[in-house]
């Protein structure tokens, strides 16, 4: 068993496609949380401010029909209409990779756009009225008051999400992006010892969550250390 | 003689038909006081909060509001700087109606002052920062503004003959002076208040009466010509309440115009030029603080006073 897989990973060069398919997961869940938390932010803050004017109000019901559809349907089904329905009828030519990041990063999108909407609540409301009342505008008051504090308030739950969509890279195989699942499956499916090739897939998810598990840990430790800072 | 009598019939006329609404009287040059609200009538759905309030607020009037919990104390406050959006009526300051929304209300805000219960200091910066961010950001703002508008002025004078060209403005200040000048007011302020230690310390670590007091010069950097407190100081323990009273009355006797809510009958007593009593949305009766707590007409208020005095 050791032998043969031994032979598939080293002798065939299996290693270089694990260590691509590493490479792509890692693009498409980091690329694609970036791509989530700004338009998740910009959704959000549209939401919140949704009351003040007509045309808030107008984005605001966009962007509740954008997160109801991108959280009412699975991730995979999303990825193959943006596949099969809209890049290949439109002749869009991009590299599968490119197309999982933009795929992940609206999905993400719909769901960070909830976490910030909590965020933003979670923030006294107190604090906007300050800054308002000292004569800044609502922008400048939600960047530079609200955000930073609903920030703190969502890292954890961000730290969830981008746990989250690192598992959920695990299907970009099926519109033929080279990702870990898809690269270790291909050396199970040149050999029939296909035990050790998804076990191994199986720890190398493990030790990327564990690893990501502890930076977010340190990173919470930080924020929460400046607050108390005297 | 009988032109003379027709043009005094006139003018008695007139002056029976005069408009003395505040667009009216702002229309004619007349001096208009530095808060007028008119007819202001806020609802939250069904419940009427305020009714019809007409009021003004002069220049160096320590004006208190009192009454019941539930009265409309706070809306009405909040309508003074539209924090709460009047559902119907108008807000004027300095000749401005803020309720309109063509008015840039930031600019207007810059000028009145406000003091919450809550206190709001922004946790995420320390004292100097919660002081110095609105005066250095407006500041800046305003200095872009000036330079986007030379520029302008600039490129449009490269189309002008010699003669016709245009002066630039007037820009005295750079961001690193603005920075510096907010600074130093700020220490200044905190200097006053006995608090410069505590410049670089984030809100969170300070007492009640201190992030209060914070609140209050953080208010005061904007050069404000009117301060609004919104009982400043019922989340306060008690033996912090002093301190804070003490400010504002040294406020008050600066000339600070000021219109405060609070529960503290005695420091209305003594600072107030003005108390109004509220009560169902209505300002039911008013005067000085002799009139109100010494010889109260209104059956509420008295039945308010023998509860709180
Ligand atoms: N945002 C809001 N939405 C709905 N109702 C509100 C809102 N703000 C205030 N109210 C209601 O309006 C009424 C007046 O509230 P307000 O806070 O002005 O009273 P107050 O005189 O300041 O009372 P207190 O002495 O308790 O502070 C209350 O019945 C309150 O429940
Ligand atoms: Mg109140």
């Amino acid at each position: 068993m050791w032998d043969s897989f031994y032979e598939q990973f080293i002798t065939y060069d299996g290693y270089k496609l694990v260590l691509q398919g590493l490479q792509n997961t890692m693009v498409i869940a980091l690329l694609g949380l970036v791509i989530g938390i700004v338009l998740g932010t910009i959704v959000a803050v549209i939401h919140v401010a949704g009351t003040r004017s007509k045309v808030a109000r107008v984005f605001a019901a966009v962007g509740d029909v954008y997160t109801t559809i991108f959280r009412g349907t699975p991730i995979v089904v999303q990825l193959l209409v943006f596949h099969f329905v809209i890049f290949l009828p439109l002749k869009i030519n991009i590299n599968g990779v490119w197309e999982s990041v933009i795929v992940f990063g609206l999905n993400s999108g719909a769901y960070v756009s909830e976490i910030m909407r909590g965020g933003i609540q979670s923030v006294d409301v107190g604090q906007l009225e300050a800054g308002r009342t000292l004569g800044l505008s609502f922008t400048v008051t939600m960047l530079k008051v609200v955000f930073p504090q609903a920030v703190k308030n969502v890292v954890p739950t961000l730290g969830n999400e981008l746990i989250a969509i690192t598992k959920d890279t695990s299907v970009a195989g099926y519109v033929g992006t080279t990702d870990l699942t898809l690269a270790f499956s291909s050396l199970a499916s040149n050999d029939y010892k296909i035990i050790l090739p998804y076990i191994f897939l199986a720890l190398v998810y493990l030790v990327i969550v564990i690893i990501f598990t502890v930076i977010i840990r340190v990173v919470e430790r930080r924020l929460r250390k400046s607050e108390r800072r005297s | 003689m009988k032109e003379e009598v027709k043009r005094q019939l006139l003018a008695s006329d007139a002056y029976a038909e005069e408009d003395v609404s505040v667009a009216a009287r702002l229309a004619r040059g007349e001096r208009v006081a530095l808060i007028e609200v008119e007819n202001l009538t806020k609802k939250f759905g069904d419940l009427v909060v305020l009714d019809d309030i007409t009021e003004k607020v002069e220049q160096g009037e320590k004006v208190a509001i009192i009454g019941p919990s539930g009265s409309g104390k706070s809306t009405f406050l909040r309508c003074l700087n539209v924090l709460e959006d009047p559902t119907s009526g108008a807000v004027y300051f300095e000749g401005a109606n803020l309720v309109d929304k063509k008015v840039d209300i930031n600019l207007h805000r810059r000028r009145m002052g406000m003091v919450f219960q809550q206190f709001n200091l922004f946790n995420n910066m320390n004292v100097l920062k919660n002081i110095t961010l609105a005066p250095v950001h407006i500041g800046l703002h305003d200095l872009r503004k000036t330079k986007a508008k030379n520029a302008l002025l600039r490129f449009t004078n490269l189309f002008r003959s010699a003669a016709n060209k245009k002066t630039l403005l007037p820009v005295q200040t750079s961001a690193k002076k603005i920075r510096e000048d907010a600074k130093q007011n700020a220490l200044r302020l905190l200097a006053r208040i006995g608090l410069a230690d505590k410049a670089n310390v984030y809100p969170s670590t300070l007492s009640g009466g201190q992030r209060q007091r914070i609140a209050i010069v953080r208010a005061l950097a904007m050069n404000p010509k009117v301060m609004l407190f919104d009982e400043p100081t019922s989340a306060l323990d008690p033996e912090m309440v002093g301190e804070v009273l003490e400010l504002i009355k040294e406020l008050a006797d600066e000339g600070m115009t000021m219109v405060i809510v609070t529960h503290e009958m005695g420091f209305a007593r003594e600072v107030a030029t003005r108390v109004l009593f509220m009560d169902g949305g209505k300002i039911q009766e008013q005067g000085t603080p002799q009139q109100i707590f010494g010889d109260p007409q209104n059956e509420r208020l008295k039945d308010f006073l023998s509860k709180v005095l």
